[in-house]
């Protein structure tokens, strides 16, 4: 398809060096799309700026804390009582979102508390603050050592990278509770009997909804990771792109997902939060905004998507998901859902967010000011993620 | 008279009075040595001659703090009729997981700038809001 804009990436770069770049955040560009439609929109606008804000379980750090003298092979490794994996080279560890203490009570007395999991302890490193490290090993010839106690912190340590093998959802379910109980899951508390309503999407400011087919975002593609710099590099785990879709091919359930990584030691605790959900667990808060490169009119049309084009399901928490049913209740919109109210069942429901509009507007914002100053280019990917033919499995259990 | 500056503070608590401290005049003392003004919204006596007493202390916050000590030190049991409700906005990232439990709607989503707003007036003090929170950015004074 010949389109009547066309635009490199050398070339919008180009332009953030001359100081001469048009950026927007997704919000701004709705209105400028309205206005001037997507061809005139194209020729005005450069770059869209997206962004995200909330918990994203499928995160994590991979930490080299340094060869300690003498030298130890880490197998079991604590970060502030925290398990890590330590199944890797000698001094590498992986610490994960969502671990918990041994001595956690979970939900024994139920709902748990979670205060202090994987997620605070990224967090803890980020802030600077000091860690409490405890390691053992089995000792070898090469690596004597056998138990290790020290405080370290992210500044003295080798490296720390995170990497998240999924994150960023392309749209995500509306989450309600049809049982007569309450519950406490991922999605918050949720009241019985349609009680209450959640959901957890930036919509129209979320990255991966204003490139519904990848057209732009790919391997290599720089972002902002949790206050720092990051890259985008594979597609996320459980990436869906088969599902139905809406207007501006938006996706009508959780479908995309990206792994990201970037390095930890230039991140800020503002944009990478441990949280702890009652009765559920702990995890990772984490920030993320997706330059979108406006190459032709067909990406100032996708990236001016708004709230009530971005249709959602409503998912039972109460019987349905935890029992992988796949019955959705209904569907939604976010214009719907950001008013405070939906109806479901003939029930006027209220509906809350668990990810941060607040926050994902910051980031957008920011990335913005970024890329106008001159202080972050966008890459070319040197492959994009895959719109098509990805299909999440589950898992049956033999017997 | 509270000192110029000093916050004063209103609580109200549940006073559960043991058999043998019941007669003392122990909620006088909390104005004669701690300069607190009270208000008895409801006494009685239970069958087995204990005395349950509900009170709004109101006084400099730190006064309270030792009156209610003081209360706790001879043996009455004290209660807080609700509790004494916080956001903190440093660690606050407005998602409004709060709100969403919040049934007196002093948590409450700005649909303008999308901040959740602290409404302290409205609040029952029920602590929903502070389980709620993922962020611990909600916190119990007191
Ligand atoms: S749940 Fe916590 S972080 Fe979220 S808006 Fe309420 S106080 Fe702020
Ligand atoms: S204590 Fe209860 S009423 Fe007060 S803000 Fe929290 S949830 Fe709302």
């Amino acid at each position: 398809m010949a389109y009547q804009v066309n635009k490199t990436i050398e070339e919008i770069n180009e332009k953030i060096k001359k100081g001469q770049v048009v950026v927007v955040t997704a919000e701004e560009m709705i209105d400028i799309v309205e206005e001037y439609g997507p061809v005139e929109a194209a020729k005005r606008v450069d770059v869209v700026t997206t962004g995200t804000f909330a918990p994203m379980c499928s995160s994590g750090a991979f930490l080299n804390l340094g060869h300690s003298k003498p030298r130890m092979k880490m197998e079991d490794v604590y970060l502030n009582g925290v398990p890590c994996y330590g199944g890797l080279a000698a001094v590498d560890i992986y610490i994960g979102a969502t671990s918990l203490p041994k001595d956690d009570p979970r939900n024994k007395v139920y709902p748990g508390q979670f205060k202090y999991g994987g997620g605070h302890v990224i967090e803890d490193l980020i802030a600077g603050k000091d860690v409490y490290l405890v390691a053992y090993g089995y000792g070898t010839d090469c690596y004597p050592l056998t138990k290790l106690e020290t405080y370290i912190n992210i500044n003295i340590i080798n490296e720390a990278i995170m990497f998240n093998p999924r994150n960023a959802y392309q749209n995500y379910n509306c989450a309600v509770n049809l049982s007569d109980r309450l519950i406490y899951t991922y999605m918050g508390i949720l009241k019985p009997k349609l009680g209450n309503a959640t959901y957890c999407s930036a919509a129209q400011l979320s990255p991966l909804l204003n490139d519904p087919y990848f057209k732009t975002i790919g391997i290599g593609t720089r972002i902002f990771l949790g206050g720092g710099i990051g890259y985008v590099v594979w597609h996320g785990t459980q990436h869906t792109t088969d599902v139905p879709r809406g207007e501006k091919g938006v996706v009508k359930k959780p479908a995309g997902t990206i792994a990201v990584m970037g390095d930890m030691k230039k991140m800020t605790r503002r944009y990478v939060r441990g949280v702890s959900i009652v009765g559920y667990g702990v995890s990772l808060a984490v920030g993320i905004g997706i330059p979108v490169p406006i190459l032709n009119e067909e990406m100032a049309w996708h990236t001016s998507v708004r709230d009530d084009e971005i249709w959602t399901q409503v998912v039972d928490y109460g019987y349905d998901y935890p029992n992988r049913e796949g019955r959705v209740i209904a569907e939604v919109n976010y214009a719907q859902l950001k008013s405070g109210e939906i109806e479901i069942m003939g029930k006027k429901v209220p509906t809350y967010p668990l990810s941060s509009y607040y926050m994902a507007k910051e980031i957008a914002e920011t990335l913005k000011r970024w890329i106008s100053e001159g202080k972050f280019y966008l890459t070319k990917p040197v492959e994009l993620i895959p719109s098509s033919g990805f299909m999440c499995k589950g898992l049956e259990i033999r017997r | 008279m509270a000192k110029e500056g000093a916050l004063t503070v209103g609580k109200k608590v549940i006073l559960n009075f043991p058999k043998h401290t019941w007669d003392k005049p122990v909620v006088y003392t909390l104005h004669s040595k701690f300069n607190l003004i009270f208000n008895i919204l409801k006494a009685q006596i239970t069958p087995n001659e204990e005395g349950l007493m509900i009170l709004e202390l109101v006084g400099e916050e730190e006064k309270v703090r030792e009156g209610i000590e003081f209360l706790r030190e001879i043996g009455v049991g004290v209660r807080f009729l609700a509790a004494d409700i916080e956001k903190d906005e440093e660690e606050c990232v407005h998602c409004g997981a709060c709100a969403s439990v919040c049934p007196s709607g002093a948590l409450h989503i700005d649909r303008e700038t999308y901040k959740v707003i602290f409404d302290k007036e409205k609040c029952v003090g029920c602590e929903l809001c502070v389980g709620a929170c993922m962020y611990k950015a909600i916190k119990i004074g007191l």
